[in-house]
């Protein structure tokens, strides 16, 4: 599943890293602690988050993420959209609560079979 | 038992860079530098996936506790060593400090994300050997290890 796909189904606000939209998905986290995102999240992570501050793109980039998604509305500080740009890493955003997203993305790519398997 | 590893080994890469405390606009570039040269080193994606998980920690602990700290890395075909240097208050309870989520973070800090008592554990968690000192008043040092299985 390619972020482009993620971005369509869910509508989201694409803040950055426009020619990155065919990344690859492979997986998931939420966090907003950073060291926790840092010690369990993995490259192709795309990374729910509500801290907006420049240190988000650091983390992403030094983690491989396929992106970063801002949820509950919130827009990037000026200085960590600029950081985005410059290093091309896809920041988007939804206005939907972290867990409304999470639960969005984890059907998308990894839900849906398990799903259906429980509720026939 | 880090000394053991250093014997005689030439590096194939050393380097050291100078962290500025309190300067969050910075944090994370030194691990960032560092990680973009073990890629180019070819090293294994686990190897450079630990490094660059202390290096970030280790950054992030002199940015958030220290005036200013000094990171070095020297990487051999048999392990990547990273050692930092801060001049700081210094650690008074290292075993507190390990345990995990205690911190000595300030608010500001803990809103960014930071400070929830995690660095040093992941750091030690994510290292194959890992040294602490600390001396009140002077600074702290840390000096990890990560092994590169069956060498570089």
């Amino acid at each position: 599943m390619d972020l482009e796909t993620i971005v369509k189904c869910l509508d989201l606000k694409v803040f950055s890293g426009f020619d990155k939209l065919k990344t690859e998905v492979l997986d998931g986290y939420t966090g907003d602690l950073l060291s926790d995102v840092m010690a369990n999240s993995k490259e192709g992570d795309i990374w729910m988050t509500r801290q907006v501050h420049q240190n988000i793109i650091a983390v992403a980039s030094l983690k491989d993420h396929a992106g970063v998604i801002l949820v509950h509305g919130a827009d990037p500080a000026n200085d960590t959209l600029e950081k985005a740009l410059k290093e091309n890493i896809p920041l988007l955003g939804t206005g939907l609560s972290g867990f409304e997203i999470a639960g969005r993305i984890y059907n998308i790519i990894k839900g849906k079979k398990e799903i259906t398997a429980q509720n026939p | 038992m880090i000394t053991v590893l250093d014997v005689h080994e030439k590096p194939i890469f050393e380097s050291s860079y100078t962290v500025q405390g309190g300067n969050f606009d910075e944090a994370g570039k030194v691990a960032s530098q560092i990680k973009v040269i073990l890629k180019k080193l070819g090293l294994q994606t686990d190897v450079v996936r630990k490094a660059a998980l202390v290096a970030y920690e280790s950054e992030i602990n002199i940015v958030s506790y220290a005036r200013k700290g000094t990171i070095n890395i020297s990487i051999t075909p048999q392990r990547v060593k990273i050692e930092t240097i801060d001049e700081g208050h210094g650690i008074p309870d290292i075993e507190l400090a390990m345990q995990e989520g205690y911190s000595t973070a300030d608010a500001k800090i803990r809103e960014m994300g930071f400070g929830a008592g995690m660095g040093l554990c992941n750091i030690k968690k994510f290292s194959d050997q890992f040294q602490i000192t600390s001396e009140i008043g002077i600074g702290t040092h840390l000096k990890m290890i990560i092994l590169i299985e069956n060498g570089a």
